[in-house]
């Protein structure tokens, strides 16, 4: 592949073939750049995925329905809330089956918060591409809190198995509700704050107005989904336009991006709409836990599940974009196919067609503000 | 949950006493280090740099031999002898300081970037980590020095000799002290601005010689970058020049006052805007953030020093934190005063050297408060580079440029023309420096104050506060 590749890029010579990745500082994870340069001008730069493959969606036909739950927390690492909700809402699906109101609600929580904590690394993570280090630490500061919240809330701060195929595992520890509305307090205040540290930063904004930018048209084509879309100015967003779970019975804004500094579509919408999703998300967790229904947490399911034959799909709107699960069951208890659709994923498909022209630095900023996880890219 | 109560009271538990041991004789081996090795060289510059004068030197050998030696009257070889045996010491001195100040810059840094970041830092080796550099240079000595197979290995291992030199030699002529410079050159800063050109050499060999893409990209920028903005900084160094119509860096600090509306920064607005444009400059050239370009981690790897391993590496580490105290301390020469004490003029020192060979205890005295004032001075300004580090993001290869181009190097033009018919206004109004001088302190200090409470105000609206207590 690689060599095809290469010979593919082969030009007149004047260019310099250079490997961004598997190993590079800024490649969030393994995956492999493959940039044609002149000089310091990016000609073009091809995406080389798979380095990450870790063939999930077979194992979800080799183990049994509730047995796949824990490997869907391994499709995208730093938001596993997601990965766990949309399988558990396709399975669902398939049994006819609905989650109790309580559960929904939970989910709604233990997602939002889970947002929070992969956005604040996709905006940390950023600014340290850009080679300011000190707010993704203060990012980082923050995540830690969420990550103790979701602790407390399912035991594990990062591959959290808390959803179940018809609700969640485990209700609110003792405490939680306030811990967490404390947490939002603070929260709300430190988005400020981090937006006073660097988001109008002027060495900052002169990075990334007008820097890689994706016109509408464009996004839609390559089928980009969540902030990168909303970044292009898209105004779609699954939870309100095709709203699953609790998130009809919740007031919020969703972002889209405007040309904040710049141009629309360009790198600093992509980012500063994460920023302000965050605020929306802080919305919705105390709104959930205003509202939260009493009730059961779990639906009866039966121990052994085997759905009737037939497919379904279920989609959710993660962090990175549309999470999309297609179960597929032939009626015993092991799925017939699985597959995930991730946002990840077609966010590199547009890297080779907004490269040619960019920087080398500004490619580093174009792979960080489209805030894609190799894993979550590779399964 | 409470935590399980202790049968014992602390003070009596033997495992408390041996960490409460342990933590003292830490404290006083960090205390020991930490104050000992910078006196210790402090006092080597105190002592050393003024016997580059031949007759303090003869003074100082009469006088340890309680009168009985008198080089004076030894022949030519004994006397070569001598000072060469003095310099020797001397620049095993300043080296040696250039190396040391370099480690603790590197543990100050790290200090203030962690409490910046929320973070714990240093704090393992020695009192708050404080013998971390130490343990950071034993390991890199210990490493494998690595040549990469296709290297070009001769200009790879002397491409770090060419950075340490270029550093070195800055201490010759960098003023400690009113007498405490190892040669009072006459044009201190022509050589100054020479010497650290060799740097950039070291580091374009570096990114050549690797055979590595990411090396030659960053040695490339390195080799724009420092180039291009030598001459803003150039330009701007003029302006001091000009100023005190002299090259010589203590005849620079001579044209200056103790105090601060005695200073070029304050005295000239002309030279405020240079020592902007010069502060920038130095900035690129010493590869610091915003401007750490060939180095760029998240872009280039790690630029230059991609393929440098082992003591190589601990090399361009040194010059590279070192070269915070020398562009710090050019910076307090230019334009803060350097070592100018407040209430102490030349007379004062006249009157304290005395009338022998050798000066008087007074004088030594004088010079070690002098040398105190220019570290003080030093350090402020190491600490606003060190804040620049770590608040601003990289700017980009093509902006690094214009930065330089389209604006220091107009602006640093300005100045000096500026400060020609400044001078010339000197002449016919001479009350005007003196007055720029106090308008302009007085508006820094106006400056100062909003400042702060900005800074407090934005640190109470997240509901912060501001904690010292772990250091």
């Amino acid at each position: 592949m690689e060599r095809l590749v290469l010979r593919r890029m082969q030009g007149d010579g004047e260019e310099m073939i250079l490997n961004f990745g598997p190993q590079h500082p800024s490649t969030h994870g393994v995956i492999n750049f493959m940039v044609e340069t002149d000089g310091e001008v990016i000609r073009r730069a091809v995406p080389d995925v798979g380095y990450l493959h870790r063939s999930i969606e077979k194992i979800g036909e080799t183990v049994g329905y509730p047995g796949f739950m824990p490997f869907t927390d391994r499709v995208d690492y730093v938001a596993a809330m997601f990965a766990n909700e949309g399988y558990a809402l396709a399975v669902e699906r398939l049994l006819k089956l609905e989650a109790p109101p309580r559960a929904q609600w939970l989910r709604a929580v233990s997602c939002e918060l889970c947002r929070i904590a992969s956005h604040l690394i996709a905006v940390g993570t950023m600014t340290m591409d850009l080679g300011a280090f000190t707010p993704m630490l203060h990012g980082v500061r923050e995540r830690e809190v969420v990550n103790d919240l979701i602790e407390a809330l399912c035991g594990a701060r990062l591959t959290y198995n808390y959803h179940r195929i018809g609700g969640v595992a485990f209700d609110l520890p003792e405490g939680w509700r306030d811990r967490t509305l404390r947490f939002l307090d603070h929260f709300d205040r430190f988005l400020t704050e981090f937006d006073r540290l660097i988001s109008f930063n002027e060495v900052y904004v002169k990075r990334l107005a007008k820097v890689a930018v994706i016109p509408a048209p464009l996004a839609k084509d390559y089928g980009l989904s969540g902030p990168n879309l909303r970044g292009a100015g898209v105004d779609w967003d699954l939870r309100r336009d095709l709203p699953y779970g609790a998130y009809p019975h919740f007031r919020f804004q969703v972002p889209v991006g405007k040309g904040f500094v710049g141009t629309r579509g360009d790198a600093f919408d992509r980012y500063y709409v994460r920023c302000l999703e965050m605020a929306e998300s802080s919305k919705i967790v105390r709104q959930a836990l205003e509202s939260l229904p009493e009730g059961e947490y779990l639906a009866k399911v039966p121990r052994r599940i085997k759905p009737e034959p037939g497919e379904a799909f279920a989609r959710v709107e993660s962090a990175r974009g549309e999470l999309a699960y297609y179960v597929v069951s032939d009626g015993t208890e092991k799925a017939w196919r699985v597959r995930a659709r991730t946002g990840s994923f077609t966010a590199m498909g547009i890297v080779d067609a907004v490269s040619p022209g960019l920087m080398v630095a500004d490619l580093v900023a174009l792979i960080a503000s489209l805030d894609v996880v190799a894993p979550e890219i590779d399964r | 949950m409470t935590p399980p109560s202790d049968p014992l009271p602390p003070t009596f538990d033997p495992r408390a006493r041996a960490a409460r041991r342990r933590a003292r004789r830490a404290l006083a081996w960090t205390l020991a280090i930490g104050l000992g090795l910078p006196g210790a060289l402090f006092l080597g510059v105190l002592v050393l740099s003024p016997l580059s004068d031949a007759k303090v030197l003869h003074g100082l050998v009469g006088w340890v031999t309680l009168g009985r030696a008198h080089p004076e009257s030894w022949s030519g070889g004994g006397q070569l002898l001598l000072r060469v045996v003095l310099l020797a010491l001397l620049a095993l001195v300043l080296v040696t300081f250039g190396a040391v100040i370099s480690g603790m810059t590197v543990w100050w840094e790290m200090r203030v970037s962690s409490r910046m970041q929320s973070r714990v830092g240093y704090n393992r080796v020695g009192a708050a980590g404080f013998l971390q550099w130490v343990a950071d240079a034993v390991k890199l000595l210990l490493k494998e020095d690595l040549v990469p197979a296709d290297a070009d290995a001769l200009l790879f291992r002397a491409a770090p000799y060419f950075v340490l030199v270029g550093f070195a030699l800055t201490f010759v002529a960098l003023p400690f002290g009113e007498s405490l410079v190892a040669a009072p050159l006459d044009v201190g800063l022509f050589y100054v601005l020479a010497v650290t050109a060799l740097v950039v050499v070291g580091i374009l060999l570096a990114g050549w010689s690797s055979n590595s893409k990411w090396s030659l990209f960053g040695g490339m920028r390195a080799g724009a970058q420092v180039i291009s903005y030598e001459i803003p900084a150039g330009l701007a160094a003029m302006v001091p020049v000009l100023m005190a119509g002299t090259l010589s860096l203590q005849g620079i600090i001579r044209g200056q006052g103790p105090w601060p509306w005695q200073w070029f920064f304050f005295e000239n607005p002309f030279a405020l805007v240079a020592f902007v444009v010069f502060f920038t400059a130095q900035l690129a050239e010493g590869n610091r953030t915003p401007f750490d370009l060939p180095e760029a981690e998240s872009e280039l790897v790690a630029g230059y020093l991609s393929e440098y391993s082992s003591f190589r590496f601990a090399i361009y580490f040194l010059v590279e934190f070192g070269n915070l105290w020398v562009m710090s301390a050019v910076a307090v020469t230019l334009f803060f005063g350097g070592w100018q004490v407040p209430f102490v003029g030349p007379e004062t020192f006249q009157a304290a050297r005395g009338a022998g060979d050798l000066p008087g205890l007074g004088w030594w005295a004088l010079e070690a408060l002098s040398m105190a004032v220019f570290v003080l001075k030093t350090f402020v300004l190491m600490n606003l580079v060190i804040w620049v580090r770590w608040t601003l993001p990289r700017i980009r290869v093509d902006q690094m440029m214009s930065v330089c181009w389209k604006y220091l190097v107009p602006f640093a033009f300005a100045c000096l023309v500026g400060t020609l018919f400044w001078e010339i206004l000197l002449v016919e109004v001479p009350a005007a420096g003196p007055a720029t001088g106090y308008l302009l302190t007085a508006g820094f200090l106006v400056t100062a104050f909003f400042f702060l409470r900005l800074t407090y105000r934005n640190l109470a609206a997240v509901g912060d506060r501001i904690d010292l207590s772990n250091w």
